[in-house]
């Protein structure tokens, strides 16, 4: 995984709360058997006028002139701005990889879902949680500003905003360090083995229907 | 000894050790596998040269893309195909035992855990899929995980996690006649919204909850996941352990009666401490319908389409008006008003043999509408198709005017061929009504099984509690 520093881009606001992993990457789209390659088709249904398919040029598709994502002002996006439960329903990881993909590695809002909340930072994805005032302020500033920047740092937990404004945020130390070094959750966990054969032989004695099959 | 939840105690049962920074390892007694979610997990772990730490643990069979019609035919869709043959040839690779399309137990990964026994109370049960909770119905901590997850469980039989709070969801009372396990799930969801249990392990408890059969609590688990609870459970007590019993991956002989020992003890003690605690009266429950676009937005079927301008915040009453807009709908139509096209019983949530049974007895009482133009009924395993056909269900439902169907996840989400067309509206006992889900453009209400086949015979929502048939579960 690709540690997460900092980061300074810009911020599209995607208004509306619930936006659900269906929404984020259609099920067509998750019977590939690869990690990468998902960005075209990230929000798919709401970015294109037709109905995607996987391997398709999405170059050619009639995009939705409305959709955030679409519009000038919002190329090149790095950072997306959301509302609450942002995240729900399946548990499908194609959601993160389609925004690193897309080339969004930040979200901010008030809440997110458990499953993509720790889906997210396995990915590289740094998901921030702000209070909804905090939040109700940041989609004014974006949506009146063309070209609206939020500078991330996730070392001193900071976003600065275009008017030199310092908003901090707080997040579990354990996501925190793993993020800024890009750390193997696995290769850490191996270090473990002699825990996990350890836990093993005591519990084959006290549950050892559950080492039967 | 101080009192502990049910959750304490699952928990505490299962930490391999405690991390310097607040996290545990938690060692997972059981991974089910399906093949939409492990290819890149299996991919990741040969790329790093690892392998599966415990094979046994494992248990592995197709679902989501497999077709509902005849299986003797070859896979259409090449992509499909593809991944399908991928878990075959990572399960082959590993020596894990899977249930492929032709084998008779193949069907719903939530559904084939505890019809075989390989799901039992008191395990730590993880699948790269959110309605893993479905398995806590047995008194176990389940949840869904992502791929990096699934990776790191074949790596390692455990995940690194930080401990949820503790939630104690209480309906008391009992349910009227023809209330379902699925109209009360609604119906919590509908009080505390889909991000009411985010952040929280989701305890049912009360005596409406002790009342559900074991598919009733299965049903009620699996969508504790759309009310924003990664895990949701109920103690262990006698319907459990004879649900559990003479199952193929069940305990025999001397260790029976250890887990038995064991699996008493799994319940939460009095006194224990809880961080939030909800409470509902069963007998306020209503055969529940969603309208909108998330499982929250749901009301009783005599009850109207709500008005967005009645929503005091903003953000929600926005919310309303863009789910009334996708879905057609006019606030204040009356929930029986609104006719529909489709009808799909099935999935996860409601394909177990009760479900069948249900939407059986009030199939008996007519033929499918005219404006109906399918309803397919898809059991979750091959053996509740097996079961359901030996009870002659079969042919009540395609006397009826149904499609009787392979087992798959099928129309839930629509990976197969399975799918509705644009704008169609469809009663479906599935579990989530987002935009899109079960097809492009495509309207979900989300309701029990009876409700599903008394609107494919009305060809518009109907209260069953009218029809007379309707058994509570």
């Amino acid at each position: 995984m690709e540690a997460f520093t900092t980061l300074n881009g810009i911020v599209a606001p995607l208004d509306r709360p619930n936006v659900d992993t269906d929404a984020i990457i259609p099920k067509q789209f998750l019977k590939s058997i690869k990690r990468s390659g998902f960005g075209p088709n990230l929000f798919d249904e709401w970015r294109y006028l037709d109905q995607g398919q996987p391997g398709e040029d999405c170059s050619k598709r009639p995009v939705n002139p409305d959709f955030v994502l679409n519009q000038t002002r919002y190329q090149n996006t790095q950072i997306m701005l959301g509302r609450d439960n942002f995240g729900c329903g399946s548990s499908r990881e194609h959601a993160p990889w389609a925004f690193y993909d897309y080339g969004i590695s930040c979200i901010i809002a008030p809440s997110f879902a458990d499953i993509f909340y720790s889906n997210s930072f396995k990915n590289g994805i740094l998901l921030i949680k702000l209070d909804t005032k905090v939040i109700d302020c940041l989609f004014k500033e974006v949506e009146a500003t063309v070209g609206y920047k939020l500078n991330i740092d996730l070392e001193a937990q900071s976003i600065t905003t275009p008017s030199d404004e310092s908003i901090t945020f707080e997040i579990d130390g354990a996501l925190k360090h793993r993020l800024l070094n890009g750390l193997d959750d696995i290769g850490l966990s191996l270090k473990n083995s002699e825990d996990i054969q350890a836990y093993e032989e005591r519990q084959k004695l006290l549950t050892p229907w559950l080492f039967s099959h | 000894m101080p009192t502990q939840t049910l959750y304490d105690k699952l928990w505490d049962a299962h930490v391999v050790r405690e991390n310097e920074d607040g996290t545990s390892l938690i060692y997972i007694d059981r991974h089910l596998i399906h093949e939409v979610t492990s290819p890149q997990a299996f991919e990741g772990l040969k790329l790093a040269g690892r392998k599966p730490w415990r094979i046994d643990a494992n248990l592995a069979v197709s679902d989501h893309n497999v077709p509902t019609t005849d299986r003797s035919e070859p896979i259409k869709d090449p992509i499909s195909k593809l991944q399908l043959d991928t878990l075959d040839s990572n399960c082959a690779e590993w020596d894990i035992t899977q249930f492929d399309i032709h084998d008779p137990r193949q069907g719903i990964v939530h559904v084939i855990g505890p019809e075989q026994g390989a799901s039992l109370p008191g395990m730590t049960i993880v699948c790269g899929d959110s309605h893993t909770s479905t398995h806590g119905g047995l008194g176990a901590l389940a949840f869904g995980i992502g791929t990096s997850e699934v990776e790191h469980t074949l790596a390692t039989q455990c995940l690194i996690l930080r401990k949820s709070k503790n939630m104690l969801v209480k309906v008391n009372g009992a349910v009227g006649k023809g209330i379902t396990a699925k109209d009360i799930i609604l119906a919590i969801i509908g009080k505390i919204g889909t991000a009411g249990g985010t952040g929280y392990a989701m305890e049912f408890a009360g005596k409406a909850i002790e009342s559900l059969s074991m598919e009733g609590r299965m049903t009620l688990c699996n969508m504790a996941i759309e009310a924003g609870a990664r895990a949701g459970f109920v103690a262990v007590d006698n319907k459990t352990i004879e649900f559990v019993k003479n199952r193929p991956y069940s305990p025999k002989g001397e260790d029976w009666d250890k887990a038995v020992t064991y699996w008493n003890n799994l319940h939460t003690d009095e006194g224990a401490n809880f961080d939030n605690i909800i409470e509902l009266e069963a007998e306020n429950i209503g055969p529940q319908v969603t309208w909108g676009t998330s499982p929250e937005m749901v009301v009783s079927v005599s009850d109207v389409v709500p008005d967005p301008t009645q929503e005091p915040d903003a953000v929600k009453a926005e919310g309303m008006a863009n789910a009334l807009a996708y879905m057609d709908l006019k606030p204040g139509t009356p929930i029986t008003d609104i006719r529909i096209s489709r009808v799909f019983i099935g999935s996860c949530t409601n394909s177990r043999i009760e479900d069948m049974r249900a939407a059986a007895e009030i199939a008996k009482t007519g033929k499918v509408a005219e404006n109906v133009t399918e309803a397919i009924v898809v059991p979750g395993s091959g053996l509740v198709k097996a079961q359901a056909e030996q009870e002659g269900l079969d042919q009540i439902f395609i006397d009826a005017g149904f499609e009787w169907r392979e087992p798959g996840c099928s129309m839930c989400l629509g990976m197969n061929p399975d799918r509705l067309e644009p704008q169609e509206h469809c009663a479906s006992t599935s579990n989530r009504n987002f935009e899109g889900r079960q097809g492009p453009g495509g309207r979900t209400h989300l309701v029990s099984p009876a409700m599903a086949a008394a609107a494919a015979i009305a060809g518009h929502f109907v209260d069953v509690r009218d029809i007379g048939n309707g058994e509570s579960k």
